[in-house]
């Protein structure tokens, strides 16, 4: 079974011992990132595991197959991509730059299942279970990898972020299913084929396209979380085919923890995971009637010199963060504010919605970047008790997190959601650019509230401003 | 279903179990590297493509190798690099302020 034993400088149980190490490596990383303490050096010595894997596994080639050069020249290439591409991305760019690593590993998965299916005779891939892991992971690699370019130029904005919907979609989605099923079942159960597997794998790279197209921009990350699980499945169901249980182990590690993240964000969105996938949230309704009946309802808004003064005395205020602070680059601008606050006395903290920002956790990379020590950041199920206790809650670019509408307005696109208790604190600084709608396109009843100011303009130059304000004061 | 499969199967198993175990212990506050570091972790399916490669007999089977060799590389790489450099970022209240 093993044909990485087929020659050897290692033997294979000193292989197998190697590979062990290299998993429970896998398993200390991800371990590790249960406190931000650890997850740096968790991180480190997974990454040394998977080097020593990978190391030992060249050890098994022979060493004047022309092959070595192939695998030298691709290590090479795959290694200046990955990690030009890794130092240079943006912060604000990181769920497009995971899909694109993700939708990699999901073909790699899928170009080495059949490879070796192309290269067992055909009594070799007649064995139900090489069939059937092959066909699974030809098939999830596959959905994985033109999923994740589909969910990249979303992100990346070279695709409209809004879902791409026509009639009967779903119907055509669900054939195009019954297809892969079909070829699949044939496979493991009656005959082998090349030519099959070869319309299997098309067919899955079809639908891999078409599943994502109908999902909105701000459910992306769900998806990558989503994808991601398929490809460790994918790398999986390869460790069954090659005989490898390194792969096998690293695989359903990410596949399992994956599948449960993906569920953690669905749950805190409010919604199951089915009505991301099918529902096409996002999509501007046809009525047109968001904004209606609105315009007669008054706001109250402020200047930066009166909000300035207002917060410099005040012993506790919490920042709500949002995507529209990334978009502005006012990270810096918000942790000097939190800064001159602190000079003043006040006790600063950051309230963190589990989606802010563009995938979950996201703010948090965010605000790390900007220098702003993570104790500070607060998880809503610990601060959401505090806000009534505290004088002054400032939304910077926050929007549909803190609206109240997701507690009571059944008919609300974001009814359910569980939101940050914005509303409770005895004053809230509302900054926005104008009056428009978060993504989901809903009206938050918080800026009519009586207790709230609005503070109109950019983010960036808000908060300058407020700094100023605060150190005058 | 010989005794190999079997083996196997009890890994997977197994492998699924820890795997959610440990990740419902990380707070949300690192859920971007969690995916991130996670996604370089099915990275190690280079260890396949180099497998593959080592058995390749034809060219089709070169140029298959070769290109699941880089893709793996680039998920591999990228995905250690970017998670490592955002939990860098990461710092404590005194860190910080070392950091001024």
């Amino acid at each position: 079974m093993n044909i990485l034993a087929s020659t050897s400088f290692i033997s294979p149980d000193l292989l197998a011992i190697i590979y062990l190490i290299a998993a429970v490596t896998f398993i200390l990383g991800l371990k590790g990132l249960s406190s931000p303490k650890s997850a740096r050096r968790g991180n480190g010595i997974a990454a040394v595991g998977m080097a020593v894997a990978i190391l030992v596994s060249l050890t098994q080639i022979h060493p004047h197959a022309t092959q070595v050069i192939l695998i030298v020249v691709g290590v090479g290439v795959g290694a200046v991509v990955g990690a030009l591409s890794a130092r240079k991305v943006k912060m604000t760019a990181m769920p497009q730059m995971v899909a694109a690593f993700n939708g990699v590993g999901g073909g790699a998965a899928a170009t080495v299942a059949i490879s070796e299916y192309l290269r067992l005779g055909v009594a070799g891939r007649g064995a139900v279970v090489t069939a059937l892991t092959t066909v699974l992971s030809v098939a999830i690699g596959a959905v994985s990898f033109a999923g994740s370019v589909v969910a990249f130029a979303k992100l990346q904005e070279l695709l409209t972020g809004v879902p791409i919907t026509y009639k009967g979609q779903q119907v055509v989605n669900g054939i195009i299913l019954l297809g892969i099923l079909g070829i699949a079942v044939y496979l493991v159960a009656v005959g082998t084929g090349t030519v099959l597997l070869g319309v299997l794998l098309v067919l899955a790279l079809i639908l891999g396209v078409a599943f994502v197209l109908p999902i909105g921009g701000a459910d992306m990350p769900v998806v990558i979380s989503l994808l991601n699980a398929f490809t460790g499945l994918a790398v999986a169901a390869s460790g069954f085919v090659l005989g490898n249980t390194v792969l096998i182990v690293g695989g359903t590690l990410v596949g399992a923890s994956g599948t449960f993240l993906t569920k953690m964000m669905s749950d805190a969105m409010g919604r199951s995971l089915g009505n991301v996938l099918f529902a096409a949230v996002g999509k501007p309704t046809e009525s047109g009637g968001g904004t209606a009946g609105t315009e007669d309802k008054t706001v109250r808004s402020g200047t930066p010199d009166d909000i300035g003064v207002m917060l410099a005395y005040s012993s506790k205020v919490i920042i709500v963060p949002g995507y529209g602070l990334a978009v502005a680059q006012a990270q810096h601008a918000a942790r000097d504010l939190a800064r001159a606050l602190e000079a003043k006395g006040v006790e600063v903290s950051y309230a963190i919605h589990p989606v802010a920002g563009r995938m979950p956790g996201h703010m948090n990379v965010l605000l790390a970047e900007a220098d702003v020590p993570y104790e500070q950041l607060r998880e809503m199920d610990e601060i959401n008790d505090d806000f009534r206790n505290t004088d002054v809650t400032l939304v910077v670019g926050a929007n549909d997190v803190v609206n109240p509408s997701a507690r009571s307005e059944a008919s609300s696109p974001i009814y359910g959601m569980p939101i940050l208790n914005a509303d409770q604190s005895k004053t809230i600084v509302f900054m926005k650019r104008s009056m428009r709608p978060g993504f989901a396109g809903v009206d938050n009843p918080l800026m009519y509230d009586p207790k709230t100011i609005m503070l109109f303009g950019d983010a960036k130059d808000s908060l300058i401003k407020l700094v100023a304000a605060v150190k005058a004061a | 279903m010989n005794s190999a499969i079997i083996d196997y199967l009890t890994v997977f198993v197994l492998s699924a179990f820890v795997g959610i175990e440990v990740i419902s212990k990380v707070p949300t506050i690192l859920h971007t590297p969690l995916m991130s570091g996670s996604n370089a972790i099915h990275g190690i399916i280079l260890v396949g493509a180099i497998a593959v490669m080592a058995e390749a007999r034809t060219p089709l089977a070169d140029v298959l190798g070769f290109i699941a060799v880089i893709m793996a590389t680039i998920n591999v790489v990228g995905g250690f690099v970017v998670t490592d450099r955002m939990l860098e970022m990461f710092r404590t209240r005194k860190q910080t302020e070392a950091n001024k």
